[in-house]
């Protein structure tokens, strides 16, 4: 079956083979792509991306727990001793050294993810070695800006992106 | 045939394997080095389209499933939810939809190309015995599938399917009451559905894997109907028939994805566009086309259990044409008169698809006096008399047309196939 | 090989001839069900029909315009929320709009911390508000007659024809000219092409249409000449509206019609550029063999 005319011009040959496995593999590669994205959030997720909360009944000392994107959100109005406490902890004793203002845009007001940085659990309120939040999975230990001060966990808890809208009025996400 | 494993691993990762699990030189001579009649025409390429379509189905179909919820009261919405808010979403359920008709088109194609070049004749009995389960296994999967999106056409589909199930003597009624979960088609009905759609694909994969077990060991039929003897009747499955299947792949995309994308609703229903309702049967009840052909033979018979025994003795007998058709010579070519009785089974299925969907009570193309019952009892009586009379009579009787000698004479002339050998044994030689 | 290729031609002929008598019989069942001296229902020519269709923007904020004003005090859009307003392929509202329209109304939330339900205005991410409770609700109101759900009507009563298979008609063209036709085929009295195929024809408490099957609807007609005010200054005949919300159906049914079509011109360029590299390898490679 082998015949010499078709040895004349192996350039053309290949250079047609080529193109072709390389337009196929192309056409393939794109075509994978929708199988891949539509695991991606949908557009029904992407509408809840934000929520509002009103902290109005939320009292000095008080904590309140709501759900954004399926995870827990801490909203603590904190105690001026907790503040100051917050302040007081020198750079050089953190983990992930941040400021109690970076934490908090305003003082009374900490708003973080509930979410352990270590595996994902949630920590407990007013607890720990620390008296901020204690993850009861794997002994962290974070303070009362919620930092992480102590056991696994290598980062403090996310702060998520977050504005008021009022004094009594938050918009997460 | 089986000898022809020429794979021979090369790397000493491969010899490793190969002494292990030779699951490479398996997959090299089915694919690669297997000899395959050189002079298979374009009808051949439908097996391959099948298998691609058969992945495009599971595929999507996983993907789907990601984002589907079996529960009557959500089933609608979620997948109302696919089209709209899912990323990609309305092109993977239209691909799955419209996949599903093409699948059928392909396998259609695939038996009656079987059925014209006898295919089904000795030794290859067991493949087409194979193909028909995967064909009735492919019915069970489609109209599962179809209830998935609990549609009115979904619902009451389901219902009158199910309802065939009452004909069985003694137990139909459990029957029925079993296939529900419950008295009616309901949650329950649907959720186990599901469950089997997913189920049944893998099962398919399965029984193709057989399939192509099943052609490996005789190798395919051709056009002529005789036997590859020697090695100039044959080329190798790589690159010849690897790239005119691929050719034809993408030829039967283009079709697939021209539904796809600008006429995607064309073969569904649009009764399927209204949530199932227990309480309100549609006016018309008409299942996916590819019953059609099936219902219009249930209808047809005036009899409950006789047409429900009439329906599924249509796809059965399907499973014993090899023992039916009593003819030596495989292909049609050979055989004129089976050629013109073929064509009129062929178009007689098309009529019988047209049945399936039209008012039995109107008028056959408007003439008064012949309703569309009566044409389809007719259409209906030559579904079966095609299998059961001429068949087996008509290789009696037939006077066949002279086979060539080989394929290699047919189509090389006698000195071009002497020429051919004396080549291919100096090729031979050298090695 | 001579004979192969004129057996392949004469069973693609017989095949061809055979789907063409099928065709045609079906097209022929299809033309009998009609009385005389009926109108012909209009084939409206739609700028979103055809391959290349998209919509028109400031139609369907219109017809958004009429639903809202007209269609929605009887029936709800369940699949629709007021955030697809504003996506690509739609009216394409900005989202501010889309914040303001879907504030007009409000949804029943919570329960808050005390457990309580209370009442919220619409954000985007809701639905747009159902006129009833529920069915039974619906059917109460309307004399036993559920008004259908919008959000897919215009898939639900498409007529598939064999044309429609050409040209990407889509299908979606049988379900708009319905819909078009039958917003504007009501009749105030009976027509005679009904009187004189059928004298005893009651017409009870439904309205004439002339479009409906059986003649006779249980909603009356929905649009008169100015039910709404546009504020594109287009002035609201009664076809202009029924062609506005005819096309806002067609979207609510199909949002992602632009984007499906649009792609689907690539893939398919693709695909026959690809079929013809393939074809010229299939040559290469049996080149010299005979077949």
């Amino acid at each position: 079956m082998a015949d010499a005319s078709k040895l004349d011009k192996p350039g053309r040959r290949d250079f047609l083979y080529i193109a072709t496995g390389a337009f196929g593999a192309l056409g393939v590669g794109i075509g994978v792509w929708p199988l891949i994205d539509q695991m991606n959030p949908d557009a029904s997720v992407k509408a809840l991306a934000s929520i509002e909360v009103d902290i109005s009944s939320v009292g000095e000392g008080e904590s309140i727990t709501v759900s954004w994107r399926g995870k827990p959100v801490f909203i603590r109005h904190r105690t001026a001793a907790e503040i100051q406490a917050a302040i007081d902890v020198p750079m050089s004793e953190l983990k992930d050294p941040e400021t109690d203002a970076q934490r908090a845009e305003r003082p009374e007001w900490l708003i973080m993810v509930g979410v352990c940085t270590h595996l994902g659990c949630i920590p407990l309120g007013e607890a720990g070695e620390y008296d901020g939040w204690f993850c009861p999975c794997h002994n962290s230990a974070y303070d009362t800006a919620g930092r992480i001060r102590k056991g696994p966990a290598p980062l403090n808890m996310e702060i998520p992106a977050y504005e008021f809208l009022s004094d009594t009025k938050i918009k997460i996400g | 045939m089986s000898g022809h494993a020429t794979y021979v691993p090369k790397s000493d990762a491969g010899k490793w394997l190969e002494k292990r699990l030779p699951i490479i030189s398996l997959m090299h001579s089915a694919a690669v080095s297997m000899p395959n009649p050189r002079n298979l025409n374009y009808w051949w390429v439908f097996g391959g389209i099948a298998m691609f379509m058969l992945i495009v189905q599971i595929v999507t179909g996983i993907v789907l499933a990601m984002h589907y919820t079996p529960q009557a009261d959500m089933a609608f919405n979620s997948v109302e939810h696919i089209m709209r808010d899912v990323n990609w979403g309305w092109l993977l359920r239209y691909t799955h939809a419209n996949g599903a008709s093409m699948f059928f088109i392909a396998v259609y194609i695939h038996i009656l190309r079987g059925m014209y070049y006898g295919s089904y004749k000795a030794p290859r009995e067991v493949l087409w015995l194979l193909g028909m389960l995967i064909y009735f296994l492919m019915m069970a999967t489609g109209f599962m599938g179809y209830v998935l999106p609990w549609g009115q056409m979904s619902f009451w589909g389901a219902t009158v399917i199910t309802n065939f199930f009452e004909v069985v003597p003694f137990i139909g009624d459990d029957i029925r009451i079993l296939l529900w979960g419950g008295f009616a088609v309901d949650n329950p009905t649907l959720n186990r559905f599901f469950s089997l759609h997913y189920l049944l694909p893998f099962v398919i994969v399965a029984v193709v894997v057989l399939h192509i077990w099943a052609l490996h060991v005789p190798g395919s039929n051709n056009p002529l109907g005789v036997e590859a003897k020697t090695k100039q009747d044959t080329l190798s499955f790589h690159p010849y028939f690897t790239m005119k299947d691929l050719y034809g792949i993408v030829l039967f995309a283009i079709i697939l994805f021209y539904f796809v994308f600008f006429n995607p609703n064309f073969m569904g229903h649009p009764d399927n566009y209204i949530p199932a309702n227990p309480l309100v049967t549609p006016a018309h009840i008409v299942p996916e086309w590819y019953y059609l052909p099936f219902y219009a033979i249930l209808r047809a018979i005036p009899d409950k259990a006789m047409g429900v025994a009439g329906m599924f003795g249509a796809i059965l007998i399907m499973f014993v044409v090899p023992w039916l058709d009593t003819s030596k010579v495989r292909s049609a070519k050979f055989r004129p008169a089976y050629r013109i009785f073929f064509w009129i089974f062929v178009f007689n299925g098309l009529l019988l698809g047209y049945f399936g969907q039209v008012s039995t009570t109107d008028n056959f193309l408007g003439i008064d006096g012949i309703t569309n019952l009566i044409v389809s009892r007719f259409s209906t009586f030559y579904y079966f008399a095609f299998f059961v009379v001429v068949l087996p009579l008509l290789g009696l009787i037939e006077k066949t047309k002279p086979l060539p000698n080989s394929i290699s004479e047919a189509v090389l002339g006698e000195e071009g196939a002497a020429e051919e050998a004396a080549d291919l044994a100096a090729v031979d030689a050298k090695a | 090989m001579n004979n192969l290729s004129q057996n392949i031609t004469s069973v693609i002929r017989k095949t061809a001839l055979a789907l063409l008598i099928a065709t045609s019989v079906t097209g022929a069942a299809f033309a009998a069900s009609k009385v005389e001296g009926a109108p012909e229902a209009e084939h409206v020519d739609w700028s979103w029909a055809g391959v290349f269709g998209t919509f028109d923007r400031a139609q369907l904020q219109r017809g958004y315009q009429v639903y809202k004003e007209v269609c929605a005090s009887c029936h709800s859009m369940d699949l629709v929320k007021f955030r697809n307003l504003s996506d690509a392929g739609g009216p394409e509202f900005s989202e501010a709009a889309v914040k303001a329209l879907a504030a007009e109304y409000e949804i029943e939330d919570g329960p808050d911390v005390e457990g309580e339900m209370f009442m919220r205005p619409r954000l985007p991410k809701d639905a747009m508000p159902a006129p009833f409770a529920n069915n039974n609700a619906a059917k109460a109101s309307n004399g036993g007659a559920l008004p259908p759900d919008l959000s897919l009507i215009a898939k639900a009563r498409g007529h598939y024809s064999f044309k429609d298979l050409f040209m990407g008609r889509d299908g979606l063209t049988g379900g708009s000219n319905y819909i078009y036709n039958l917003l504007v085929g009501y009749e105030d009295e009976v027509p005679e092409y009904i009187t004189n195929a059928d004298a005893h024809f009651e017409l009870g408490d439904s309205n004439f249409n002339n479009f409906f099957d059986g003649y006779k609807i249980a909603m009356s007609q929905p649009l008169y000449e100015d039910s709404v005010t546009y504020t594109d200054g287009t002035v609201a005949t009664l076809e202009q509206q029924s062609l506005d919300v005819t096309s806002f159906l067609i979207w609510a049914a199909e949002p992602k019609m632009e984007e499906r079509k649009s792609i689907g011109i690539k893939v398919l360029l693709y695909l026959i550029i690809l079929a013809g590299l393939m074809y010229a390898v299939k040559r290469r490679i049996w080149e010299n063999i005979k077949h």
